[in-house]
C-alpha cells in the first residue's frame, strides 16, 4: 500500500520510498523533515472541501503537510 | 578583553529562535540584510550574568548544513566562518523544541560535531510538559557533550543560566566534537537520544491536536479562514478610525497653528501646503497599517499561518502554485517587498518566479491610504446588514479583486512564460502557540517604524519636489496656479492618455508621484487641492471633500480600480530585480500591470457610467 491510501488516523511505517518520482531537492526537503525509509508516519487531515490534496502527516511529535504525489511513491505496511 | 563577542543562536524552523532572540536581546534590534543577499539580519546587543556584552545575531531557522534555499545557504556558511564580510561567531546557541528533539537533535549534531564552542538550549519546556511529556537534560548534555539549558523564552525562564553557558562556553576550549554522522545516523542516534532523554511520555490529549481538527477540517477549516481574513478586513476599517481622526485633528491643528505663527510667504505655504498637507495625509493611515500587521503577525507568531497555507495549498495547486505561496502572498498585502523576499522559502524556481510576479497584484499596505480616502468620500458609511458596514464591504471587494486579477495571471503565466511540471508542497505546521504580547510588539514596532521612516524620507521628498513643481512658475493674475505650473502642464500632457479612462487631470497629476510610493497619490492629492485653494477656508476642508467636489462616482471607482493593478512602487521593481538577478521580469512585471491598470479602470469607468452612477 502506498501512503496516499493510508486511512485517517492509521499507524503505519515507510517500507519503501521511490525518489526517482520527485525532483531531487524535493527528497532532500522530505529527508531533512525524517520522511525516509524506516519512518512512522500516521494520516492525521488530508484534503479540503472534499478533496484529497493535501495530507498531514504525523512524523513522531511534528506534523507535516505534503501532497498526494509525493505520499504515492511511498510504500507504507500498517501497524 | 579587546573585541566584543559574537553568539548565534541556531536551529530548525520553529524552534522558537525568534522568541528566545527577544528575550535575550530586549526591544534594541539592528534588522538590516545580509551583504549581496537579501536575507534578514537581526542582531542585537545581551548582556551576560558575568557582566560582558556580547553581540547576538538569530540565524535563519535552517534543517541542515547541507542547504536547500538561500536562507540556509547563509546559515550554513556563517556558523562555518565562510561568510564574506561576517566573522565566524564565537559561540553557537542551537535552540532546540523540547517537544520535538528527535527531530531537532538532527541539526543540532550536525552543528555541535563543527567542534565550535556550543550551549544548547532546550526551549519550550513548558509546551512540552503540557504535552505530557518529561525531560532530563542532564541525560541531553551528556550525550552531546555540550551544556544543555532548559528555557521558556517567552515566559522569560532559564535565562540567567543559558547567559551562564554561554559565557562558560566563550572562555572554555572545545576538543571533542561529535565525529561527523551521515543524515540516516544523525536519525538514529537523534531517536537514541531522545528515547534516554524522554523520562516519561502520557498519552495526555494534545491541545493542538484537537485544534488542528477544528481548523484543518475539510469543510469548517477553509470557512473559518475565509471568515478570519474578512474579520481582518472590517478591523482596518472600523477599529483604526477613532486614532485616525485623533492624528488628523492633530495635522490640522498642527497647520493652523502654523498659519497663525509665521507670517504668509512661500516658506509658510511649503510648510502648510507641501510637508503638513502631503506627509500628514498619509501618517493617518499608520493605524490601519499597524492593524494589519498586527493580524499578519499573529497569525504567524500563533502558527495558524501554515494551517492557511495547508488550506491554500488545493486552490493554489489549481493555478499552479503551491500553498507555500500563500504567506509570501499574504504578507504582500502588508508591503510586497517582505512578500517577494519570503519566497525564498518556495524551492521551485518557477513558482517562485511566478509569485513574485504576481505578488504585486495583492494589495498592500500603501494602497489602504488611497482606498481609505476615497472609500470614505464616496462611499457611504451605511449598513448592508448583519453588522457589515458597506465602505469595509467595498474595501473587501477592491481586495478580492487583487486576489482574482492574481489567481489569473498565475494560471496564464504558469501555461505560458513559466511553465512546467507542477511542483510539491512540503511544509512543517509548527505546534500552536500563545505568542507574548511584547514579541508582537516589537514586530509591530519595526514595521511602523519603517513606514513612518518612509514617510519621513521618500514622501517628505517628493511631497516637497511636488510642491516646488506645482508652485513654480508662478502664476499670473487671473491664471489658476496649476495650470500655469511645471507639475500641470506635465499632467495635461498625461491627462490625454488617462481621459480615455475616465481621469482627470489632478489624478493623473497624482499618478506620477505614486511610483515613488503608492500611498504618495494620496499626498499628492492634498498638496495639488492645498495649492489650487483660493482662499485659506477651503484650503482648510478635509481631503474627502475636496475630492467630493472635484470627482464623480464613477471617477472614483475607475481610480480605486487603477490601484487593484497599478504598478508597483520603485522599491517593489528594485527588490524584484535583486531577486531575479536582472531587469527582464521587472520590465515584464511593469508592462503587464500597466496594462490590466488602464484596462480595468477604463472597464470599471465605462460600466459606472452605464449604470448611471
Amino acid at each position: 500500500m502506498t501512503l496516499d491510501l493510508l486511512p485517517t488516523g492509521k499507524r503505519a511505517r515507510i517500507t519503501a520510498v521511490d525518489w526517482s518520482r520527485m525532483a531531487s531537492e524535493e527528497a532532500k526537503r522530505l529527508q531533512a523533515l525524517g520522511l525516509e525509509e524506516g519512518a512512522r508516519v500516521a494520516v492525521s487531515h488530508r484534503g479540503v472541501f472534499g478533496g484529497r490534496d493535501p495530507l498531514a502527516l504525523m512524523i513522531g511529535r511534528m506534523s507535516v503537510a505534503i501532497r498526494r504525489a509525493h505520499a504515492a511513491a511511498m510504500q507504507v505496511e500498517e501497524l | 578583553m579587546s573585541r566584543q563577542r559574537k553568539v548565534a543562536l541556531v536551529g530548525n524552523p520553529n524552534a522558537g529562535k525568534s522568541a528566545l532572540f527577544n528575550a535575550l536581546t530586549g526591544a534594541r534590534q539592528k534588522i538590516a540584510n545580509y551583504p549581496g543577499v537579501t536575507v534578514e539580519r537581526k542582531s542585537g546587543r545581551c548582556v551576560l550574568p558575568t557582566g560582558e556584552s556580547v553581540e547576538m545575531t538569530d540565524l535563519p531557522g535552517s534543517y541542515g548544513l547541507d542547504s536547500t534555499s538561500p536562507d540556509e545557504e547563509v546559515t550554513s556558511k556563517v556558523i562555518r566562518g565562510d561568510f564574506p564580510g561576517e566573522a565566524q561567531p564565537d559561540v553557537l546557541v542551537v535552540v532546540l523544541d523540547a517537544s520535538n528533539i528527535e527531530q531537532h537533535l538532527v541539526f543540532a549534531q550536525e552543528v555541535i560535531a563543527l567542534g565550535k564552542p556550543t550551549a544548547v538550549a532546550l526551549n519550550m519546556i513548558d509546551l512540552a510538559e503540557r504535552d505530557g511529556l518529561v525531560l532530563d537534560s542532564a541525560v541531553l548534555a551528556e550525550e552531546l557533550g555540550v551544556p544543555v539549558i532548559p528555557t521558556v523564552a517567552v515566559r522569560r525562564k532559564g535565562l540567567a543560566e543559558l547567559g551562564k553557558a554561554i559565557a562558560a562556553a566563550a572562555t572554555s576550549e572545545r576538543d571533542h566534537g561529535l565525529a561527523p554522522l551521515t543524515l540516516t545516523e544523525r536519525r538514529v542516534a537523534a531517536h537514541a537520544m531522545a528515547d534516554a532523554a524522554i523520562l516519561s511520555e502520557s498519552s495526555r490529549h494534545r491541545l493542538h491536536a484537537r485544534l488542528d481538527r477544528l481548523l484543518l477540517n475539510p469543510w469548517l477549516g477553509p470557512v473559518i479562514l475565509f471568515a478570519l481574513l474578512f474579520v481582518v478586513f472590517q478591523a482596518v476599517f472600523a477599529w483604526a478610525t477613532p486614532f485616525a481622526e485623533a492624528l488628523e485633528a492633530g495635522v490640522s491643528w498642527l497647520s493652523t497653528a502654523v498659519v497663525a505663527a509665521a507670517p504668509p510667504g512661500l516658506l509658510r505655504d511649503l510648510v502648510t501646503e507641501g510637508i503638513l498637507a502631503g506627509v500628514g495625509s498619509v501618517v493617518v493611515f499608520l493605524p490601519q497599517i499597524v492593524i494589519l500587521f498586527a493580524f499578519i503577525l499573529a497569525m504567524e507568531a500563533t502558527g495558524y499561518m501554515a494551517r492557511a497555507a495547508f488550506l491554500m495549498d488545493r486552490m493554489m495547486a489549481s493555478v499552479g502554485l503551491s500553498g507555500r505561496s500563500f504567506i509570501p502572498l499574504l504578507s504582500s498585502f502588508a508591503c510586497a517587498i517582505p512578500g517577494i523576499m519570503a519566497t525564498r522559502s518556495i524551492a521551485d524556481p518557477r513558482d517562485r518566479l511566478t509569485t513574485i510576479l504576481i505578488a504585486p497584484l495583492m494589495t498592500c499596505s500603501a494602497r489602504l491610504p488611497v482606498y481609505a480616502v476615497i472609500i470614505a468620500a464616496f462611499i457611504p458609511n451605511s449598513n448592508v446588514g448583519g453588522g457589515i458596514g458597506l465602505q469595509g464591504l467595498v474595501l473587501f471587494v477592491l481586495y478580492v479583486a487583487g486576489i482574482l486579477g492574481a489567481m489569473l495571471v498565475a494560471l496564464v503565466l504558469r501555461r505560458s512564460l513559466t511553465k512546467g511540471a507542477a511542483s510539491g508542497f512540503i511544509m512543517e505546521l509548527p505546534k500552536y502557540q500563545l505568542p507574548r504580547l511584547k514579541d508582537l510588539a516589537i514586530g509591530l514596532w519595526q514595521r511602523a517604524w519603517i513606514f513612518l521612516r518612509r514617510a519621513g524620507t521618500i514622501i517628505f521628498m517628493v511631497t516637497i519636489v511636488l510642491w516646488l513643481m506645482l508652485s513654480f512658475p508662478r502664476a499670473g493674475p487671473g491664471e489658476d496656479q496649476i495650470d500655469a505650473s511645471i507639475a500641470g502642464k506635465l499632467a495635461n500632457g498625461l491627462a490625454v492618455v488617462v481621459e480615455p479612462i475616465g481621469f482627470n487631470r489632478d489624478m493623473a497629476l497624482a499618478l506620477i508621484p505614486a511610483m515613488a510610493a503608492r500611498e504618495v497619490a494620496v499626498s499628492s492629492l492634498a498638496t495639488t487641492y492645498a495649492v489650487a485653494a483660493e482662499d485659506e477656508e477651503q484650503a482648510a476642508l478635509a481631503l474627502g471633500d475636496q475630492l467630493k467636489a472635484h470627482w464623480s462616482l464613477p471617477m472614483a471607482l475607475a481610480f480605486l480600480a487603477w490601484f487593484v493593478f497599478a504598478p508597483q512602487c520603485l522599491s517593489t521593481i528594485a527588490v524584484a530585480r535583486r531577486e531575479t538577478n536582472g531587469w527582464k521580469w521587472p520590465a515584464f512585471m511593469l508592462l503587464y500591470l500597466f496594462a490590466l491598470a488602464y484596462v480595468f479602470a477604463g472597464l470599471t469607468y465605462r460600466l459606472a457610467l452605464a449604470a448611471g452612477l
